[in-house]
């Protein structure tokens, strides 16, 4: 027998216009964590659909344990004991665990019987791996690592012995990562054959023996982990030199720009999701705001910004309180001086089908700048906005372009250069980076900084760890829309993190 | 009221709720597999005129059935190929399938049988009589359970025992079977059933021949069982009132059956009240009292329920890309 578990022989698949893989050659050794990185687009997530089967390449041949197969579609990669857990899961939430589990396998025309067997093989394969569930929790009230761990348990029991894993630590906290990876190390003790997709290079050196490099839909190197470095791949991956760490000097904290008082804030459904937090943001500082997505910094983002009413508590800008009710909050926030990056660009940052030019001054339309009276000012406009396309290097340079065929990290820089160009006294800005290349990382914390060094406050929330530690002068720990706790980044351990922000340990926040 | 007036109007309320029942049902299999289906009303139109067309021509009650089954089966499956295979718009297709039947009935009814629209009138063995249960007779005599069995439960056609057996055999479907499991599954996350290496399409089409057998048998119960021959749009909009039924009971079999009697039991009370003196307000106007269960439909769907939340892809044409 081969030691390969998987091979993966010139594969070619285009979607359109887009060649997503090009001539892709890939060799999994059996019993291994195999690693595969790239920037988002580079056709990671691609490559791995067509070793599930759930899309077929144009060309190319897959071998598993060393005999070619034409794999059709997903239940033939199960059978092949290729199992995935996808990045978006792909769970009934408003079924049990156990019929999630047992949902296409079921051996039997009535449930009963197939239910009973589930139960014994997940008793089994909690005590195997650790992987503990109640069969009968339903599936929207767990935890996020609650689902991934049943998405793990679907493909074991499958049968998997290939499990490939698509970006899985971005919805977790570093506890529940940690846990992963314990669970992982498992799995390859028993013998299972790990493929682990993500853009954290520093899980790649954590826990893969082997690594692959994708680039702009090419495989452009294969390497073994332990004689690598993350500033080699973080080249390889971008095929430039790439600064990991954010260069930054100290901060030089002025007067208080931004000053949140008791703000409670509520949901759609009057559900209270921030309770009472108060925090300050200083000229020349940066605050970041840590915590696990959905304890209520969305919340807290839409209030400051104006576009969610609070439901008590003050926002004071610059001395004065801010009144940000009703549907025009938002604008009266932005007069003032405040500038909002929202957290969903696609959602909330842009109309997607507009051209550039009118997502850069989308909100200052009414500006005198733009026009007077009922008409724009169109070439004033699309003038203004090709300047901001060059001094933030957003590509394609064509203002006419529809937004939705800029690629992530580009229509991240229209929000920011709209936002920031403005001038504002304080930014207040919601995952910068989520979604976009390392390329544009780098430059959009640059940018941030350049903001902080000029006297701005910036308000920074980031469900990435990493991104809050390196940019930040000052962490607050959200948990449960409360402030748990307030660190230093400097000094801070990932670990003391945490445990902050799973709710465990928490130090008093000084206001 | 004494109990004889109690009894028939329950009785009524019986017989009143099947089409509803049935046609609720057949909604059922169709959205909990995300597929809308405003069309109930087209299919139990156009089977109810099939099986009376059929009927009337061969005499036979049971090929009139099979024929407005397969017609009803037939428009499911147009609405199948136009909103699972082409990914069109569920709404659309369903009123275009509504606006068919109206249409198509009216015009070979007027065609074919030149009455006016209307099928001849069916003799005996041509329509569903109502059905002595055992010892109905002999029962009757006994104090208030006679009268009970005899005109509540007894004496009613096939199609009323089907509508209301359909009820527990749905509930077992949807829960205890392979089937039930993947059907429910398919209308919440499509993709959580394709990466399990089940096809969603084959699926959804399953679920729409369900549907399509359940309004057949519910429009043939208008023509074949409950009247003798088909009229000028005689499902008269229960099809969408079973849609109201099914959102009110939030997608479940037996919920359904009872917002199915609820409405059932205010249509009974409809047809008794026309022309009786009410107190305080007297003789109120027969159009008044026969637009109650549609006043009903809106008053619960505009307010009453709550939020209904269905099956989460309903409305969603299923593509892998996204």
């Amino acid at each position: 027998m081969t030691p390969w578990a998987i091979e993966l022989i010139g594969i070619n698949k285009r979607f359109g216009e887009v060649h997503a893989n090009k001539d892709i050659d890939l060799k999994v050794k059996r019993g291994t964590i195999h690693g595969i990185v790239g920037e988002n687009g580079a056709g990671k997530s691609t490559l791995m659909s067509i070793l599930y089967g759930f899309y077929t390449a144009d060309s190319g041949q897959i071998l598993v344990n060393g005999t070619p197969h034409a794999i059709t579609d997903s239940r033939h990669a199960l059978q092949l004991g290729i199992g995935m857990v996808h990045q978006h899961f792909t769970l009934v939430d408003n079924f049990s665990i156990l019929e999630n589990v047992v949902l296409g396998v079921e051996h039997s025309p009535l449930l009963a019987p197939t239910f009973a067997k589930a139960r014994a093989e997940l008793k089994r394969l909690a005590s195997e791996y650790s992987l503990d569930v109640d069969p009968g929790a339903i599936v929207e009230d767990v935890s996020v690592g609650l689902q991934q761990r049943v998405e793990i348990l679907k493909a074991l029991y499958r049968g998997a012995e290939v499990l490939i894993l698509d970006e899985p630590t971005g919805v977790l906290t570093p506890a529940e990562a940690d846990h992963l990876f314990r669970v992982l190390r498992v799995l390859r003790e028993q013998g299972k054959t790990i493929i682990l997709i993500t853009h954290k290079l520093r899980e790649i050196m954590a826990i893969t023996d082997s690594v692959s490099v994708m680039r702009q839909g090419e495989m452009v190197a294969t390497l073994e982990t332990a004689g690598t470095s993350p500033e080699e791949l973080a080249e390889l991956m971008v095929g430039r030199r790439v600064l990991l760490r954010v260069e930054k000097g100290p901060a030089n904290p002025g007067k208080v720009l931004l000053e949140v008082v008791d703000l409670v804030v509520t949901d759609d459904l009057k559900v209270p999701r921030v309770k009472g937090i108060n925090f300050k943001v200083r000229a020349g500082e940066i605050v970041g705001i840590a915590g696990v997505a959905g304890n209520g910094q969305s919340e807290l983002l839409e209030a400051v910004s104006g576009i969610r009413d609070q439901k008590s508590g003050d926002v004071v800008l610059n001395g004065s309180k801010l009144s940000l009710e009703g549907d025009d909050g938002a604008a009266r926030a932005r007069l003032a001086g405040l500038a909002h990056v929202p957290e969903d660009r696609q959602r909330m940052g842009l109309v997607i089908n507009f051209e550039e030019w009118e997502n850069s001054i989308l909100g200052y339309q009414d500006d005198p700048a733009y026009g007077k009276g009922v008409l724009l000012d169109i070439d004033a406009a699309r003038r203004q906005a090709a300047e901001r396309m060059e001094k933030f290097d957003i590509r394609p340079t064509n203002v006419r372009l529809k937004t939705a065929n800029f690629s992530g990290g580009n229509q991240q820089k229209i929000v920011l250069a709209r936002e920031m160009e403005r001038d504002p006294l304080v930014l207040v800005v919601g995952q910068p980076t989520r979604g976009v290349d390392i390329g544009a990382v780098e430059f959009i914390h640059n940018q941030i900084i350049k903001m902080r060094d000029a006297g701005k406050a910036i308000l920074l929330v980031s469900v990435e760890l990493d991104e809050i530690r390196s940019l930040s002068d000052r962490i607050l720990v959200m948990f449960d829309g409360k402030i748990v706790g307030e660190a230093d980044p400097a000094t801070a351990t990932e670990g003391e993190l945490g445990l902050m922000m799973a709710g465990i340990g928490t130090k008093e926040a000084a206001p | 009221m004494d109990l004889d007036t109690i009894i028939s109007v329950l009785a009524a309320t019986l017989r009143l709720t099947t089409p509803l029942l049935l046609a609720c049902l057949a909604g059922l299999y169709s959205e909990r597999s995300g597929i809308f289906d405003i069309g109930l009303e087209g299919k139990m139109l156009a089977a109810a005129f099939a099986a009376a067309a059929m009927a009337a021509v061969t005499g036979n009650m049971w090929a009139g059935l099979l024929v407005g089954i397969l017609v009803s089966i037939g428009m499911s499956m147009i609405h199948a190929v136009a909103s699972i295979s082409l990914k069109g718009n569920q709404i659309i297709s369903g009123v275009a399938i509504n606006f068919l039947a109206a249409g198509l009935t009216t015009l070979l009814g007027l065609t074919w049988f030149h009455q006016g629209g209307r099928t001849p009138a069916l003799a005996e063995g041509g329509r569903f009589l109502g059905l002595d249960l055992p010892f109905a007779f002999e029962l009757k005599s006994v104090p208030v359970l006679g009268p009970i069995y005899d005109g509540l439960i007894s004496g009613h056609n096939l199609f009323v025992y089907l509508a209301f057996l359909a009820v527990p055999l749905t509930a077992w479907v949807l829960y205890r079977t392979r089937f039930g499991l993947r059907l429910r599954a398919v209308g919440e996350n499509p993709k959580a059933v394709d990466t399990a290496g089940i096809s969603v399409v084959k699926l959804r089409y399953q679920a729409l021949l369900i549907t399509g057998l359940l309004c057949g048998v519910a429009g043939a119960y208008f023509s074949i069982a409950q009247g003798s021959g088909f009229g000028n749009n005689m499902t008269g909009g229960r099809g969408y009132i079973a849609l109201a039924a099914l959102i009110f009971a939030k997608w479940r079999p037996v919920p359904a059956m009872f917002a199915c009697l609820l409405f059932g039991f205010l249509d009974a009370v409809q047809i008794r009240l026309q022309g009786v003196d009410l107190p305080l307000v007297g003789q109120v106007p027969v159009q008044a009292i026969q637009a109650l269960p549609y006043v009903l439909t809106v008053v619960l769907l505009a307010g009453f329920i709550g939020k209904a939340v269905g099956p989460k892809a309903g409305g969603v044409p299923y593509t892998k890309e996204n």
